[in-house]
C-alpha cells in the first residue's frame, strides 16, 4: 500500500463527532404516510383548517410525482412507507423561558457546542434550536419584538401570525416545484420564522441549529424568512445528526423573500452525519432552497459550507425580480469515503440590471463524488444581466470524482456571462514545502484546504468562520493523495 | 554539526548518491557544486526527508540525532531549513499566516509557548527589515504570482524568521538578475552567525561572490570528487566541469 493510500486509510477512519443520541422522551407519529399522517401531524400542531388544507393538496399532488432521477448520486430506493414523520421531545406544557427546557435537551444543545443559556447572556446571537420535529428554544425573542422583529418557531408563527403565513408560504418555493418540496410541505413539522419590518436591520445574527436525534425519523423543517423594504438580516443554520447505521431522510425547504432595497444573507454550515467509512447510514439531504428579490435593488446572498450527510441534493437560487437586484452563492462542499454531493445554484434573471455572482469549491477525497450543478437563465426582458461564476475542485487522492454541469440559459443577447472553472490535485510538492517549514501533514492540509476555500469563508459571520475552519480541517484531516 | 557517511539514495530504481561524506560544523558555509545530474538537489532533498528518494546506505547525524529517522517536519522543527529552488505557491493563504502556523509548530515541538500576535508582528518587522522585503508582498498569498526575486525573498524571509540551525540553499540564484541575487544574498550574510551553518547547492560561481564559502566540495556522479576552499570555485568557473569529468575518468 503506498503512503497515499495508508494516509487516506487513517483519514477514512476518522470519527464523526457528533454521533451522540439522547434519551429524549418522544411523541412520535405511526411509521409510514398517507392523509392520516397529514391530518395528525396538523391536529398535533392545532394549526388552522387552511393549513391542512394546504397540506393535504400537496400530499395529493406528491403521490402523483416521481423523486428525481437527474441528480449525478445513487442510493437504494426510499420506502416513504417506512419513515416516521413526526417526532417531538416530550414535554410537559409549553415553555416560557429558557430555563424551563428540559434539562436533557440543554445537555443536547451545550454537546453541539450551543448552549443555549450561555448564547443568552453573552453573545449577540440570536438561537432558535429545532431538534427532530419541533422547535424548543428561541433565545433573545424580547429584545427582537422591541424592534418589530419576528424570530420564532414554524408553528408559533401560524398561531401568532397566521396572515404572514398564509401570505408568503409557498410564495417561493409552490407546494409542487419539486418531489421533496411536495413532501415536505404535506408534512413540515417546524422550523423558524423570521420577519423584518421596513427600515429595519436586524441587530444581531439569527440562527437555528436543527437536530435529528429519534431513529428512524425524518426531519422536514421550514424556515421563512421575510424582509420588509429597506429590511436587513443575516441569518445561520447549523444541522447535526448521531450516527445510525440506517439512513435518515432530511427534506426541508427554506423561502426567503425581499422587498425594495432589502437584504437577506443566509449562511449554512451543514453537518448531518455522513455515514460511516464503508458508506452505511448517513442522512439523505434534499432539500429546496429559493430566495426572490422581488423588490427593486434587493438582494439576496447564500453562503453554505457543506461537510456531511451521505448525499446532498441541494441548489439554493435566487430568482431576481426585482430590477437591479442582486444574487450570490458561495459554497464549499466538501465529500470524503462514499458522500455524493450533487449541489449548486440556480440564478433566474427576470428583472433588469440583475446581477448574480456564484463561486463555488468543491472539495472531494476518499471514494466520494462531488457535482456542482448550476443553471443561469437570463428572461427576455432582463436586459443588462450580468452574471460570473466560478466552480473550481479540489481532488484528494485518486478514487474521487469532481464533477461540474453548468447549464446557461440566454435569451436576452445584452446579458454577460462569464464562467470560470478549475479542477486541482492538492500537491505533494505543496505539503512537502509545508512540512519542510515544521507543518505537520494534517496541519498542512488544512491549512491548503481554508486557503483555498478562503474566498467562500469570509462571506461566513465571524464566529461561524472559525468554526467553519476547524470543521473543513475535521473532514481531511490526514487526507493527502 | 552536521556528519554524513557513506550516504547512498536512489530514485525508483535509479541510484544517484553514491557514497557522500561530508562534516560540517557551526559557523561553516559549504558549498556544493556540479555539473547538472550529478545529485545536488538529491542530496538537499535526502536531507530534508523528501520521500521519493531512498536512502540505500550511510548514516545521518544532525546534532546527535540520526536525521534519517525524522520525518520531514520534525527535521524542520530540529533546525534544518530548506530554501527551494522552484517554492510553490499556496493560494488562499499568505506568507504572514503560513509563518505563524510554522513557527507556532515549532515552538510547540519544543515545549515552548505559542507566540502572541504582538510578539509575532514585532519579530516579522524585525526581520522584514533584514531581508529587504515589502510587508505588502508578505500579506498576499504564498509564491503566487510571485517573480522570480520575490519567492527567492520571501524563501530567506522565511529562513530569517525560523532561525534554522543548518541553512540548505538549492539553487537559490537560478532565475535571479543581478540586482535580486544581490539582496537575496546580503539577507543570507546578514543571518550567518558562529551558531548556525549553510550549505549553498549551485551551479555556478557567480552566487559564491555574494556568499563567500569555507569550503567548496564538488560534486559528481553522486560523490564529492573535489573539495577545497573558495578559489576551488573560481578554479571551476575558469577551466569548466569538463576539467573535473577528465580528471576522474584519468583515475
Amino acid at each position: 500500500m503506498s503512503k497515499d493510500n495508508q494516509v487516506l486509510e487513517e483519514l477514512t477512519s476518522k470519527e464523526y463527532e457528533h454521533g451522540w443520541t439522547v434519551n429524549l422522551e418522544a411523541d412520535e407519529a405511526p411509521r409510514g404516510l398517507n392523509e392520516d399522517t397529514v391530518r395528525f401531524i396538523s391536529a398535533k400542531k392545532n394549526e388552522p383548517e387552511w393549513l391542512l388544507e394546504w397540506r393535504l393538496k400537496a400530499f395529493r399532488m406528491w403521490v402523483k410525482m416521481a423523486e428525481p432521477k437527474w441528480p449525478n448520486v445513487h442510493y437504494p430506493p426510499i420506502d416513504y412507507q417506512d419513515i416516521i414523520y413526526y417526532s417531538a421531545p416530550k414535554k410537559k406544557a409549553s415553555l416560557n423561558s429558557i430555563d424551563e427546557v428540559d434539562p436533557e435537551l440543554i445537555k443536547t444543545f451545550e454537546k453541539l457546542g450551543i448552549s443555549l443559556g450561555e448564547q443568552k447572556r453573552l453573545t449577540g446571537i440570536a438561537v432558535d434550536a429545532v431538534i427532530d420535529s419541533v422547535s424548543v428554544a428561541t433565545t433573545f425573542k424580547d429584545k427582537l419584538s422591541e424592534l418589530g422583529i419576528i424570530f420564532c418557531s414554524f408553528s408559533e408563527a401560524v398561531k401568532e401570525h397566521p396572515e404572514l403565513i398564509r401570505k408568503y408560504l409557498g410564495s417561493v418555493v409552490p407546494i409542487n416545484d419539486n418531489y421533496f418540496a411536495a413532501l415536505n410541505s404535506a408534512v413540515f413539522s417546524d422550523g423558524s420564522f423570521c420577519y423584518i419590518p421596513k427600515g429595519v436591520r436586524c441587530p444581531m445574527e439569527l440562527s437555528t441549529y436543527f437536530r435529528i436525534n429519534a431513529a428512524n425519523t425524518g426531519q422536514f423543517e421550514r424556515t421563512l424568512i421575510v424582509a420588509e423594504e429597506g429590511a436587513y438580516v443575516s441569518y445561520l443554520e447549523g444541522c447535526t445528526a448521531p450516527m445510525r447505521d440506517e439512513n435518515q431522510l432530511h427534506a426541508a425547504v427554506v423561502e426567503l423573500y425581499t422587498m425594495k432595497d432589502a437584504e437577506i444573507k443566509y449562511s449554512t454550515v451543514q453537518n448531518w452525519y455522513p455515514g460511516d467509512k464503508n458508506g452505511k447510514g448517513g442522512i439523505y439531504n434534499f432539500v429546496t432552497k429559493r430566495g426572490l428579490c422581488f423588490g427593486d435593488h434587493s438582494k439576496i446572498s447564500w453562503t453554505q459550507v457543506e461537510t456531511g450527510s451521505a448525499i446532498t441534493w441541494k441548489y439554493p437560487s435566487c430568482v431576481l425580480k426585482g430590477d437591479y437586484s442582486k444574487g450570490e452563492f458561495y459554497s464549499v462542499a466538501v465529500t470524503n469515503n462514499y458522500q455524493q454531493a450533487d449541489t449548486g445554484t440556480k440564478m433566474i434573471h427576470i428583472g433588469k440590471n440583475t446581477s448574480s455572482r456564484i463561486v463555488s469549491k468543491g472539495i472531494s477525497a476518499g471514494k466520494s463524488q462531488n457535482s456542482y450543478r448550476g443553471q443561469v437563465q437570463i428572461m427576455k426582458r432582463a436586459s443588462n444581466a450580468r452574471n460570473f461564476s466560478q466552480c473550481d475542485s479540489l481532488l484528494m487522492g485518486d478514487q474521487c470524482g469532481a464533477h461540474t454541469f453548468p447549464y446557461i440559459d440566454v435569451e436576452n443577447n445584452t446579458a454577460r456571462i462569464e464562467h470560470e472553472a478549475t479542477t486541482s490535485k492538492i500537491g505533494e510538492d505543496q505539503i512537502f514545502y509545508c512540512q519542510q517549514r515544521g507543518i505537520s501533514e494534517e496541519a498542512a492540509v488544512a491549512l491548503i484546504v481554508n486557503g483555498y476555500a478562503k474566498e467562500v469563508l469570509n462571506q461566513l459571520p465571524m464566529e461561524f468562520a472559525v468554526e467553519a475552519q476547524k470543521l473543513l480541517a475535521l473532514t481531511l484531516e490526514g487526507s493527502v493523495g | 554539526m552536521l556528519s554524513i557517511k557513506n550516504l547512498q539514495a536512489k530514485i525508483g530504481e535509479k541510484q544517484i548518491l553514491q557514497g557522500i561524506d561530508l562534516q560540517i560544523n557551526a559557523g561553516e558555509v559549504h558549498a556544493i557544486m556540479g555539473p547538472n545530474g550529478s545529485g545536488k538537489s538529491t542530496l538537499a532533498s535526502v536531507l530534508s526527508g523528501r520521500e521519493e528518494y531512498e536512502v540505500t546506505e550511510g548514516e545521518v547525524d544532525f546534532l546527535g540525532k540520526n536525521l534519517l529517522e525524522l520525518s520531514p517536519e520534525d527535521r524542520a522543527r530540529e533546525g534544518i531549513f530548506m530554501a527551494f529552488q522552484y517554492p510553490v505557491e499556496i493560494p488562499g493563504v499568505s506568507t504572514i499566516n503560513f509563518m505563524k502556523t510554522a513557527l507556532n509548530q515549532i515552538r510547540t515541538y519544543r515545549g515552548q509557548q505559542a507566540l502572541d500576535a504582538v510578539s509575532f508582528l514585532g519579530l516579522m518587522k524585525e526581520k522584514m527589515k533584514l531581508v529587504e522585503i515589502d510587508q505588502s508582498l508578505l500579506n498576499r498569498s504564498l509564491n503566487e504570482g510571485f517573480s522570480g526575486g520575490e519567492k527567492k525573498r520571501n524563501e530567506v524571509f522565511q529562513m530569517a524568521m525560523l532561525e534554522p540551525k543548518l541553512s540548505i540553499l538549492d539553487e537559490t540564484d537560478s532565475g535571479l538578475d543581478i540586482d535580486a541575487l544581490r539582496i537575496v544574498a546580503n539577507g543570507v550574510n546578514k543571518l550567518r552567525s558562529q551558531n548556525n551553518a549553510t550549505i549553498v547547492v549551485t551551479h555556478y560561481q557567480r552566487l559564491l561572490d555574494y556568499i563567500v564559502p569555507d569550503f567548496v566540495h564538488v560534486l559528481y556522479k553522486g560523490r564529492i570528487v573535489k573539495s577545497g576552499t573558495k578559489e576551488l570555485a573560481l578554479e571551476l568557473e575558469a577551466k569548466g566541469y569538463d576539467w573535473i569529468k577528465n580528471e576522474v575518468a584519468a583515475v
